[in-house]
């Protein structure tokens, strides 16, 4: 695919976040992905001339971070946290389920596109665990059955949303663009806070 | 007992908590106005006199990080923010970020001014993207009110998935466009940070901890606390309990009485490890539930406060999985700077999947400790140390578990008597 030069444009203004370009790299990539699905060879080069860097200098930095991806994943990239608490608590059997289901290993995308599946690392929200992400959005609280239902629910053009997260789950080149730094307006969507997070503060207000 | 006090969570449960609106109906902006009105020496002051401390990890006086930074050099300043909240068991920032964004903007205000800095970066990981909308609305809408822009300025910069960057060196690399890989220190940030300029890293909670601080005193914030940790915190609870969340007390209170407010450990069950602060900080047993949850208390009882991500693992659940999960989690996210770290995290779980399967001996736990002596100190950064603290005080307290492994020839546990949905036919 080609970059239009509205997207050039949005390049230059990342860039110009940062008192020095080089620091643009990693929300770059971001963008990228937002426009391709992933790191192609093409954003890579671009970069690279916007930065006045060489090719391999960008790759090199994309290839360190895990949510820089290689080749093309699905609309909807899945990741089921197997860190040791949500391991322990049900994310290893949510994990197992959902490549039987899927017939897909890790890292692995379904023949439609429409799902990919990784095994992450800890989310930072524990006291929801088990945790799946969608496009790094917050599915809390998860079981074997409601992850099948969930990859189900993508698969069929219509997932369902996230638990603390926008209205409606946005997809994967969406989502990129928001790690990008670009406001897509969503921000007022969705739970100031599940169950957990405020369990603390009401209990204070019963006087613990 | 010691009461929960909310100071940071207080407005968490208003529905539009994270908006500006809502930020302001509760004094938003008024302690930035406060200090900006105040010689920056004097907020430094201030921040020392509070007494806090660092909610990253390490628990260094923030006042004293802030003073570090050398003054009539001409130089440009930094003030980052460290957002990357990825040890696993640690959830504090993430919800802090996502119920009142607001506060961090209104501290890093306040702790620009003071260390003379115009720009504050915001380093938040990549995998949160209704986070980051939160945080980039936040900070578009105290641009557009005239809050931020007038001298100082706060840029959002998205992570991409790498644990080390939290690492506070690893983090400037990463922020200056290359691989997150930690310094050789000294020169430390103070002196040599972002840009290799004077720069001042702290973790969200510890600047978001401010503006409280301003508005009410240093002495407010000294009367809670134990002697030498101030103020209140947020202590996450995870894992098998009945109530998992986020509870603010004062620094100092127990374990006994968090699980105790959060109805205990999971019905039928009892406690059978735990970690003070995440996966970094060496295992408790249930010999531990009166330790005070301070930086002192739990270093004297041989482990770390670090980030007080309190996971609570009962008796169904087999220690040498936890910790060869979480020694996968190390190998994999070293950076590969430093050979002990690099190489030492791969051997360590060569060496735990084979005691796992039962095809290990007794003599692999000797090996196992003598590689983590190995691995300790000997590298740029603490995640090679934070990978052997599971594997030596699992060893410690439960190595009978690891020899039941090789005499049973595999786990004796069933995983599925660990799940939270055990029982429920799932």
């Amino acid at each position: 695919m080609a970059f239009s030069p509205e997207d050039l444009k949005i390049m230059e203004s990342i860039i110009g976040r940062y008192p020095r370009p080089r620091s643009a790299i990693m929300p770059l990539l971001h963008f990228v992905q937002s426009k391709a699905g992933y790191v192609t060879n093409e954003g890579i080069e671009l970069i690279a001339k916007q930065l006045e860097l060489e090719a391999a200098e960008v790759t090199a930095v994309s290839t360190f971070y895990t949510q820089y991806k290689p080749s093309a994943i699905g609309e909807y990239h899945v990741g089921v946290c197997t860190n040791t608490l949500c391991a322990v608590m049900g994310g290893d059997a949510i994990f197992a389920s959902l490549k039987d289901h899927l017939g897909i290993e890790n890292d692995g995308v379904t023949e439609d596109g429409k799902v990919s599946l990784e095994h992450i690392e800890c989310n930072a929200a524990c006291d929801y665990a088990p945790v799946v992400m969608a496009n790094w959005e917050f599915y809390d609280n998860q079981t074997v059955e409601s992850a099948k239902e969930l990859v189900d629910s993508m698969r069929a053009g219509n997932p369902k949303p996230p638990t603390r997260g926008p209205n409606k789950l946005v997809t994967w080149k969406e989502a990129s663009a928001v790690l990008a730094g670009l406001n897509d307006g969503l921000a007022h969507e969705g739970v100031q806070a599940g169950q957990p997070t405020l369990l603390g503060l009401k209990l204070s207000k019963e006087g613990k | 007992m010691t009461k929960l006090a909310p100071v940071l969570s207080a407005h968490w449960d208003e529905k539009d908590s994270f908006t500006l609106e809502a930020y302001k109906r509760h004094g938003g902006y008024k302690a930035s106005e406060k200090a900006l009105a105040m010689d920056p020496d004097a907020v430094i002051q201030l921040v020392k006199d509070s007494g806090l401390r660092g909610r990253g990890g390490a628990g260094f006086p923030t006042g004293m990080k802030w003073g570090f930074i050398p003054q009539g050099d001409n130089k440009d300043h930094y003030l980052v923010v460290n957002a990357d909240e990825s040890e696993p068991g640690t959830c504090k920032d993430t919800p802090l970020l996502m119920a009142n964004p607001h506060v961090l903007i209104e501290g890093c205000i306040i702790a620009c001014h003071a260390i003379r800095a115009k720009h504050a970066f915001i380093y938040i990981r990549g995998e949160v993207t209704h986070v980051v909308r939160r945080v980039n609305q936040a900070i578009a809408d105290a641009y557009a009110a005239g809050i931020l822009g007038n001298g100082i300025d706060v840029v959002l910069h998205i992570g991409a998935g790498a644990y080390i960057c939290g690492e506070e060196t690893a983090l400037l690399d990463s922020l200056e466009g290359f691989r997150g890989q930690p310094r050789l220190r000294p020169p430390f940030p103070a002196i040599a940070g972002l840009y290799a300029r004077p720069t001042v890293v702290n973790n969200v909670e510890s600047i978001a901890s401010v503006p409280a601080i301003v508005m009410n005193g240093a002495e407010w914030y000294q009367s809670m606390g134990t002697e030498k940790s101030k103020g209140t915190t947020l202590y996450s609870l995870s894992g098998h309990v009945v109530n998992p969340g986020q509870f603010e007390a004062p620094l100092g209170i127990t374990l006994r009485e968090i699980l105790e407010l959060a109805g205990g450990v999971r019905k039928g069950h009892k406690l059978k490890f735990w970690t003070p602060g995440g996966s970094s900080t060496p295992l408790f047993t249930d010999e531990h539930l009166d330790v005070p949850l301070d930086y002192e208390g739990v270093a004297a009882a041989g482990s770390m406060l670090g980030t007080k991500a309190l996971q609570i693992f009962d008796e169904t659940t087999c220690v040498v999985r936890a910790v060869l999960r979480w020694t996968e989690f190390y190998k994999h996210e070293s950076c590969g700077k430093c050979t002990p770290c690099r190489e030492g995290t791969w051997w360590l779980v060569q060496i735990l999947r084979d005691l796992e399967a039962g095809k290990g001996t007794e003599a692999d736990l000797t090996k196992l400790l003598d590689l983590c002596d190995n691995i300790m100190g000997r590298s740029f950064c603490a995640l090679g140390d934070g990978a052997t603290s599971p594997i030596t005080s699992s060893i410690k307290y439960f190595r009978d578990e690891y020899i039941a492994h090789l005499t049973n020839g595999g786990c004796p546990f069933d995983p599925v008597a660990s799940t939270l949905f055990v029982g429920a036919g799932a």
